[in-house]
């Protein structure tokens, strides 16, 4: 499966990594970090549906996203 | 070691001289009357000695070259006059700041403004205040001879790096120009090491050097004022002065750099005609000799401060022996061109003068 | 930090070693932190971070060497391409990269930045441009576009009054000793490619020897912009890059440069 990580205290809210999402999974997360900004995450519901595409990765000025791509598997799904 | 060489010489070849003497290997010029010799000169010298020359496109883009040559920790120069050195204090400001080593000629024409391309001593201020923004100094030495062109700007290479500041050697129109025989004394190989400790040349594998004068943090600009100023004041050892029949004179004319010279033959004049006076020149004016001059001033001895300007450095004079003796002060105007004889009646009246 | 990969998966994205681990002070949506890591990923994909010794300028990116664990001297303002020729002549085998804004260089460094392409100094320049003054609190830049609101053209730049936006990558591209010129912007994955693709270019043809590499960034500054980062990044696509095109102005470095 892939995944992303955001690190929560480098991130500011800016919601540019929602923008660019295929598959629309980053929202604007209900928390607080330290710095008063109001970070994004994974909507809990849909952390499979990550494509592992580093498009958020390569948007966010923060350097807030970790990406892991899941090896395909061989021999096809 | 190399035996001395005799050549016949103007001052500014004189300065270009002692710089490649003294191992620099950057020049950053631009043309402006009366130091172009020195930026000619050494678009050739310092190439064909395997250094680099570029022209700047202006005085303020040579002295910021020149920062970044300083920061890597070669041994770098640019010069100019007057109305260029205006323009490089933005450069020697941060390179105080930033504790860069790096060398500025400036032979001083006459100003305000555009004022001529005659001699002057009107950057006596400049020079020894800082010059540009903030609170710093910049050693200056002041030559007087063609000789002291040489060996003050080999001089000038050393102190930089002894202290990671800039220096300035101050000449005029007169030095310049002028043409005299001067011995080209061999001096020491630059050691390879020469600023290992802080210049930049890639991290590799240690960590990474900043060189920078912006401090931010509370407390951080104060604390490395603290230390520029107890850097300014270990600079007081350097301190340079020729002193000229001073034993029984009555009066000390104090002058720097041309006019010191000029006062001289003046004081030989009064000399042979029994007149009591002698010469007190300054050669290094930040820091300036004001211990010997104190000395003097409590031996009862009476001053006359001569410059090319409208009165400068008799400030420095007044402060370094008040309490003690005050100084009269002859002028000659930039754009007016003093001879020998128009000193010796100031100076006799300043030999009268009640003490 | 981030968790290890785990079985069956591979690291795709991850801060370079070059980029310091901590947060910037750039405001939410600043572009700065993109560009900063294009240079930092390049400079470790080709080997350089030993050798490199960057100048920074004035401006938001001041503390560029808090973020980019590099050597470096701060030169004052505008001044950043003149420090460089100084490094560049001084230590002809170290990297060299200056990396400044559109105020610095667009305006009080104009004469240096033109001056430094012109005689083909063997460094690279990157060019964030914001269209505004950013740390001295949003005044009217060289690039400011006609109507865009500031500090101090509250009415809107006007052409009559201030003249037309600069265009740094057109007049640079433009010059005998430039051997690449190009403009890329920041606002999407695409065009974030582009610019990586740029830079790379930029830094070769100092690396080869052949002269002077220059990249403009079209970036956002959504505090002074008074948008939200979201609709910072959409007004690059729909205001900027129709006045500041994307592309290569100059590229000779397959043609072994300038002498």
């Amino acid at each position: 499966m892939s995944r992303i990580a955001i690190d929560e205290a480098r991130c500011k809210g800016c919601l540019l990594c929602t923008t660019v999402c295929p598959v629309g999974i980053l929202v604007q997360s209900p928390r607080f970090n330290q710095q008063g900004y109001k970070v994004a995450e994974v909507r809990p519901e849909d952390r499979d549906k990550c494509t592992g595409c580093t498009s958020c990765a390569l948007i966010c000025p923060d350097l807030a996203i970790t990406v892991w791509r899941s090896k395909k598997p061989k021999g096809g799904a | 070691m190399a035996k001395n060489k005799r050549v016949f010489i103007k001052g500014n070849e004189a300065v270009a001289y002692g710089a490649l003497a003294a191992g620099c290997r950057c020049f950053f010029g631009y043309p402006i009357t009366p130091q172009n010799d020195i930026p000619e000169f050494m678009s050739k010298a310092i190439v064909d000695a395997g250094g680099e020359f570029v022209q700047a496109e202006s005085e303020v883009a040579a002295a910021n070259m020149l920062l970044g040559a300083g920061a890597c920790g070669i041994r770098a120069m640019t010069s100019s006059s007057s109305p260029g050195v205006s323009l490089k204090q933005e450069a020697i400001s941060y390179m105080a700041g930033s504790e860069i080593p790096a060398v500025i000629v400036n032979m001083n024409r006459g100003g305000p403004g555009l004022g001529d391309i005659g001699p002057s001593q009107g950057d006596y201020y400049q020079s020894t205040r800082g010059g540009g923004h903030g609170d710093y100094r910049t050693l200056v030495l002041a030559p007087g001879t063609v000789q002291e062109a040489y060996d003050l700007t080999v001089k000038a290479f050393d102190l930089a790096f002894k202290y990671r500041n800039p220096v300035l050697v101050l000449g005029d129109a007169i030095l310049g120009q002028m043409k005299e025989p001067v011995t080209l004394t061999p001096t020491a190989k630059v050691p390879a090491s020469e600023g290992k400790a802080w210049r930049l040349e890639g991290k590799g594998k240690r960590k990474p050097r900043i060189i920078k004068s912006l401090f931010l943090e509370d407390g951080a600009l104060a604390a490395q004022n603290r230390h520029l100023e107890a850097k300014y004041a270990s600079m007081a050892g350097e301190v340079a002065c020729e002193q000229f029949q001073l034993k029984d004179a009555d009066l000390v004319v104090v002058a720097y750099g041309s006019i010191g010279r000029i006062a001289k033959t003046a004081i030989r004049k009064l000399r042979a005609k029994g007149k009591k006076v002698g010469l007190f020149r300054p050669i290094t004016l930040y820091p300036f000799p004001d211990a010997a001059l104190a000395k003097l001033a409590k031996a009862g001895k009476k001053f006359l401060t001569i410059e090319h300007n409208l009165g400068q450095m008799v400030d420095d004079v007044r402060l370094a022996i008040r309490g003690l003796a005050d100084s009269a002060f002859f002028g000659v105007y930039p754009g007016d061109m003093p001879a020998p004889e128009d000193f010796e009646e100031p100076i006799v009246k300043a030999l009268r003068r009640k003490a | 930090m981030s968790p290890a990969a785990v079985k069956d998966e591979i690291l795709a994205f991850d801060r370079p070693e070059v980029v310091a681990d901590r947060a910037t002070h750039y405001c939410p949506g600043c572009h700065h932190g993109v560009a900063h890591r294009l240079v930092g990923e390049l400079l470790t994909e080709m080997g350089l971070v030993d050798k490199t010794i960057m100048v920074t300028a004035i401006g938001c990116s001041v503390f560029l060497y808090n973020y980019l664990l590099l050597d470096a001297v701060e030169a004052p303002h505008g001044r950043a391409p003149a420090v460089a020729t100084g490094v560049k002549r001084s230590r002809p085998d170290n990297f060299v990269f200056t990396y400044q804004g559109d105020g610095d260089l667009a305006s009080i460094g104009l004469a240096e930045i033109v001056h430094c392409a012109n005689r083909g100094e063997r460094v690279s320049v990157v060019f964030v441009n914001n269209t505004v003054y950013g740390m001295t609190g949003g005044q009217m830049a060289p690039t400011t576009l006609i109507g865009q609101k500031t500090t101090t053209c509250p009415g809107g730049r006007c052409r009559e009054r201030e003249g037309m936006p600069i265009k740094m990558a057109e007049i640079i591209g433009g010059l005998g000793g430039t051997v690449f010129a190009a403009r890329a912007a920041l606002n999407n994955v695409k065009n974030i490619r582009q610019a990586k693709k740029f830079l790379k270019t930029a830094f070769e043809v100092q690396t080869k020897g052949l002269g002077f590499g220059f990249v403009e960034l079209l970036s956002a500054c959504p505090t002074n912009w008074k948008m939200s980062p979201v609709k910072a990044n959409q007004r690059i696509e729909t205001e900027m890059i129709p006045y500041f095109p994307l592309g290569i102005f100059k590229d000779l470095s397959g043609e072994g440069g300038v002498c």
